[in-house]
């Protein structure tokens, strides 16, 4: 009996792991709020001239009309901007991104690419990101770098025309930008997905551990 | 060539007649935040019900006002939109507005005069023919639109500063408010560092020709340091103001300085 008994002062002795620090959870959802809202109005922007042969379904776009996608696309950008720089500053000051994301061999991506599609990838230590979360992790940080480039290019194509010769011309930045977009919903549906079927993953990141 | 060819979808006539009918102003869009079944969808993703329709439009308009700084602060006078070569303009140019080109404003040169009002020393008004007589350049710049679309143009006029200049405006003055003969009276205020921009035009010609009428006969205002709404056609007045008088599409809601 005594074997089970758990003093409080053993409790306090082995706190849980922290898997995410308070400024991942903190950033990480501000991010996906911001993101959300910039997907939304920027489907309603894109519904004013669609560069495929498709639109958005209205309900699923915010703003009401273009003037009001583009109210919120151009404030929520400030949310996602503000926010994103701090993430990218803190984790490389903090060694985050060295110590979780790197280093990405192809052979561990590839390993692990297998090892996922024959449901035997392992989620035992939350602490390790095993090579399909470093590569998806790392490129979508890379998708968000070039999604706010493409933007801002196109926001300010003549004070800012260094940046979108970067990206070709205008309306090349403007497909770029589509594709970066379509690359994060892609990314979005995995990410909810696999968060769902390892739900300790989520709850470490609502409360930490 | 290949560049050119994928700008004429977003330009289909047809497509500009749909967004032309969808971009119609009226009563529930002016209230562009009320009563949308998205927030329905934001409300469920995000799970608390940030947006309450009222404080959420007061403060997109701040925003929208912040935005207008910013984009004052981060304007240089002397960043020239890049200029391109004959080959690269858009055929055809399309024509963009809130109604059917059958309803474009049908000016006629002989009664058209443009009248000069506000902070200037000659108040004259101006024939078409006296416009004409001012020394031009041409500039092959990029048309962008609020909707996302951009089309290459040749523009032939007078530099609006120097007009300006001529008609002795007092250019510390903060605005040229434009007004035009489209129906439902079209205007724009163009804020004054923007008006002096070496490359804003007073524009009378397209493509070497005398400004047709979808272009806006017979003058038009281009501003490749803003977005298409911002370069008003049909102009029938301009006026240099401190007040800040609102624009058309300004008032709906697009953000006022639209600077690119």
């Amino acid at each position: 009996m005594a074997s089970l008994t758990v003093t409080d002062e053993q409790v306090r002795a082995t706190p849980a792991k922290v898997i995410q620090p308070a400024w991942v959870r903190v950033m990480h959802w501000i991010n996906a709020f911001a993101m959300i809202l910039m997907i939304l109005s920027g489907w309603q922007i894109y519904n004013a001239s669609p560069l495929f042969g498709f639109t958005f379904p209205r309900d699923y776009t915010l703003g009401g009309w273009l003037g009001g996608g583009l109210l919120w696309h151009f404030a929520a950008m400030w949310l996602l901007m503000v926010n994103g720089l701090a993430y990218l500053v803190t984790g490389f000051a903090t060694g985050r991104f060295r110590k979780k994301l790197f280093p990405i061999t192809p052979s561990g991506v590839l390993h692990d690419v297998r090892a996922a599609l024959t449901f035997k990838l392992g989620h035992d230590d939350l602490t390790v990101y095993n090579y399909v979360q470093r590569l998806l992790y790392a490129g979508i940080i890379v998708v968000g770098v070039l999604i706010v480039l493409t933007g801002l290019g196109m926001w300010k194509p003549v004070q800012l025309h260094w940046l979108v010769m970067l990206f070709g011309d205008y309306p090349t930045a403007r497909y770029i930008h589509f594709f970066c977009m379509a690359a994060i919903c892609a990314f979005l549906v995995i990410h909810v997905l696999l968060a769902l079927l390892v739900p300790k993953s989520l709850r470490a990141m609502i409360i930490g551990r | 060539m290949a560049k050119r060819s994928f700008l004429i979808p977003g330009v289909d006539k047809r497509l500009l007649i749909k967004d032309s009918i969808k971009t119609m102003p009226d009563v529930t869009r002016r209230r562009f935040i009320a009563g949308s079944a998205s927030l329905g969808a934001l409300t469920l993703l995000t799970g608390c019900d940030v947006v309450d329709s009222s404080s959420a439009e007061e403060m997109l308009k701040s925003v929208s006002k912040f935005n207008d700084a910013v984009q004052a602060f981060i304007f240089n006078p002397d960043a020239l939109a890049p200029t391109f070569p004959e080959s690269a303009i858009t055929k055809p140019f399309p024509f963009n507005a809130y109604y059917d080109l059958d309803d474009a404003p049908d000016v006629s040169a002989a009664d058209w005069k443009l009248e000069v009002r506000g902070l200037v020393d000659n108040k004259k008004s101006w024939t078409l023919d006296e416009l004409h007589k001012l020394p031009q350049v041409t500039q092959i710049t990029r048309h962008i639109c609020v909707e996302g679309w951009s089309a290459i143009g040749s523009w032939t006029g007078t530099p609006l500063r120097d007009f300006l200049k001529l008609i002795g405006a007092d250019t510390r003055a903060k605005y040229v408010w434009f007004q035009c003969a489209d129906k439902d009276g079209y205007n724009s205020p163009l804020d004054m560092r923007s008006a002096l921009h070496p490359q804003t035009q007073m524009t009378f010609k397209y493509a070497n020709e005398i400004l047709p009428r979808a272009y806006g006969f017979p003058v038009k205002i281009r501003v490749p340091t803003k977005l298409g709404f911002k370069n008003p056609k049909y102009v029938v007045s301009m006026e240099v103001t401190n007040d800040y008088k609102g624009g058309y599409w300004e008032d709906q809601g697009y953000n006022s300085f639209s600077g690119s």
